[in-house]
């Protein structure tokens, strides 16, 4: 087991290498000058040749790009080009607001999904199957901004039971930080709710079919037993390679619904950065979602493990 | 009559598939006695497996018990609610299927899910039913049983896992054991070892036992009676002895000339039956055999003969009913 987590994370090394130079290829094609942003108004030519200087933008490509290489090897992301913090702390400070957020969202999603997709399984083509049907249809189809607006305009404006965007630190006041995080892991968690379900759904579908659902019921399990004892660990392996995906794409979604919120996540320090140009600190998000990608994957390998024991890892 | 641990009384299950409504098994009686092998040969799609499922309640969500009595110890199981089936399943009536590769669930280990009955039904506590399944697989001859108890299913030959899948239906003692086809997916050797342990514990413990499958030798060697089934329907019936030296129906005379044999006399060629089995969607009129039968009359195509005793045995056939000997009109051929 340790020899397999040691192999996969030197597996990684390769993959990480071609995402740096994605990201800093990504990043330093997009058009749009730094140095005009932090210049303002005085844009001489001599103004900016000298931020290009500081900054090491006048050195060829591959040259920035070595040099950027090294520093994140020892873990440096550089400096905002705007606030002139490191980058590093930056998204440090940002990232426990939306790593919360973004499990939250997670835990709305399986909380919904698995339970409703096991029923619409079990009876499928009754009404409860349509009604979970038509919900994840909708909840694929409604992008999350839009989500995040209704339940906004409803459950806040409106009906005033939840605050209507910020942050309160779970450590400062716990009841306000749940109040607060309610609406927005809702509209991050909705889409992938209605994916969870449809899988949980046909998956399940497809583990009732099988021989041994049959023995379990010729030994006399109950169908509530078969369901969940027999049926839902098998059926739950697919579901877990798509909510590894899910954890990976946190912080795309955290873009979104942290804006919408006003959450003060990486989500929103990635849009910040961007109107900013503040190329370093977009560099360290964008490479952050990258690694977290590959972390999620790591752990969905290792939860397949626990959940089928057809697969060894030795 | 009471005496009967099984009995079957015009039993009709159907199946509403896409091709139209299947009668899959239609007007089948037969009963069963304590400690009594009963054989059930037919070929795929003859109804014998759906009649086990029928005992069981275990029909898929396309089927059907449309009529008929199923009593089980003078219980009517068609009366009984589902919890009380529940009750039944795995303890006096225990089942075990034809393909042990895909019958026992992938994600458990074998010794939990051979001990489930016993947690299910005697409410015993997790450590005491794997121990208890270690014993029963010593008892039907599984070696090293703590270890194997301990492995997933996937790390079992099929011969083993067809052992543990009998370890379970024995698990709790039950009355009746009905196996569907427990041999076919099996290699041969493997299979004269599995017979050999049901033959063993059917003695050992007195467990009554229907053994379906399509292949007459293992009737042969194992079954008290046998009941042939054509069609969703019994053609014949009667001491497994009688059977096989004289069927008194042609597709068991048929059946029994397909074999190939070492002892008999040189006869030449095998004789296979000539066609298929009938469309169970669109059943012909009259004897559901008569387009593959080399015995037929003209009867035989207007009207459907009843289930009648013919000296030893039960058949359904005009030719055999009306006196006639299979053996003796066949030589005339």
């Amino acid at each position: 087991m340790t020899t397999y987590v040691l192999r996969r994370l030197l597996l990684m090394l390769p993959v990480a290498f071609l995402v740096t130079v994605g990201v800093f290829l990504l990043i330093h094609l997009t058009p749009g000058d730094p140095a005009l942003i932090l210049l303002g108004e005085d844009r001489s030519p001599q103004a900016i040749a000298q931020i290009h200087q500081q900054l090491g933008l006048d050195k060829p490509l591959y040259v920035q790009y070595v040099i950027w290489l090294g520093r994140i090897a020892h873990g440096d992301l550089g400096r905002s080009i705007t606030t002139h913090q490191p980058v590093g702390t930056a998204i440090a400070e940002r990232l426990p607001a939306t790593v919360e957020l973004g499990l939250a969202a997670l835990f709305w999603s399986l909380i919904v999904a698995i339970p409703l997709g096991t029923i619409a399984a079990v009876r499928r083509g009754s009404i409860a199957d349509q009604i979970a049907t038509g919900i994840s249809v909708g909840g694929v189809s409604i992008p999350n901004f839009f989500i995040g607006i209704v339940l906004i305009f409803v459950l806040s404006v409106t009906w005033r039971l939840f605050p209507f965007g910020g942050y309160v630190a779970f450590t400062k006041d716990p009841f306000e930080n749940l109040r607060h995080i309610v609406l927005p892991a809702i509209a991050l968690g909705t889409a992938g709710t209605a994916i969870n379900m449809r899988f949980t759904r046909s998956s399940m579908i497809e583990v009732l079919n099988n021989d041994y659902i049959r023995t379990a019921m010729a030994k006399g399990a109950s169908w509530r037993r078969v369901v969940f004892i027999h049926a839902l660990k098998n059926a739950l392996i697919p579901v877990v390679t798509i909510v590894g995906l899910q954890i990976g794409g946190i912080i795309e979604g955290a873009v979104v619904t942290e804006t919408v919120f006003t959450w003060p996540g990486v989500g929103r320090l990635a849009v910040e950065s961007i109107f900013n140009r503040d190329y370093t600190v977009v560099q360290g998000i964008v490479l952050l979602a990258a690694f977290s990608y590959m972390v999620a994957n790591l752990l969905v390998d290792l939860v397949y493990g626990w959940l089928d024991p057809r697969i060894s890892y030795s | 009559m009471s005496a009967r641990l099984l009995e079957l009384e015009d039993v009709h299950t159907q199946l509403t598939l896409r091709e139209g409504v299947v009668r899959a098994v239609d007007g089948v009686s037969f009963h069963v006695d304590a400690g009594e092998t009963l054989g059930i040969v037919g070929e795929s799609g003859s109804g014998k497996s759906m009649t086990a499922l029928s005992i069981m309640r275990l029909l898929p969500r396309s089927g059907r018990i449309i009529g008929g009595s199923i009593r089980f110890k003078g219980r009517e199981l068609r009366d009984l609610a589902e919890a009380e089936m529940e009750a039944l399943r795995g303890t006096d009536i225990a089942m075990i299927f034809q393909d042990p590769m895909t019958s026992l669930n992938p994600v458990y280990r074998t010794g939990w899910q051979v001990g489930e009955p016993l947690r299910i039904h005697r409410h015993v506590k997790t450590a005491a039913s794997v121990a208890a399944a270690v014993g029963l697989f010593k008892k039907v001859g599984i070696p090293e049983p703590e270890k194997r108890a301990m492995q997933y299913p996937h790390m079992f030959s099929g011969g083993m896992r067809q052992r543990a899948m009998i370890a379970m239906g024995l698990s709790t003692g039950p009355s009746l054991l009905i196996a569907d086809e427990p041999t076919t997916a099996l290699d041969v050797t493997i299979q004269a070892q599995i017979l050999d342990l049901l033959r063993h514990l059917n003695r050992e413990f007195g467990t009554a036992t229907i053994l379906i499958t399509h292949n007459l030798g293992v009737v042969a060697g194992m079954c008290d009676r046998v009941i042939v089934m054509y069609a969703g329907r019994i053609v014949e019936e009667g001491r497994t002895e009688d059977v096989f030296a004289n069927p008194e129906h042609p597709y068991t005379w048929s059946l029994l000339r397909s074999i190939p044999r070492l002892d008999a006399e040189v006869r030449g060629r095998l004789q296979p039956i000539e066609g298929s089995p009938p469309d169970m969607a669109r059943l012909p009129e009259g004897c559901k055999f008569r387009s593959r039968c080399s015995f037929a009359i003209d009867r035989c195509a207007t009207e459907e003969p009843e289930l009648r005793q013919v000296r030893s045995q039960l058949t359904r056939c005009w030719v055999t009913q009306g006196g006639v000997s299979l053996e003796s009109q066949s030589d005339l051929d």
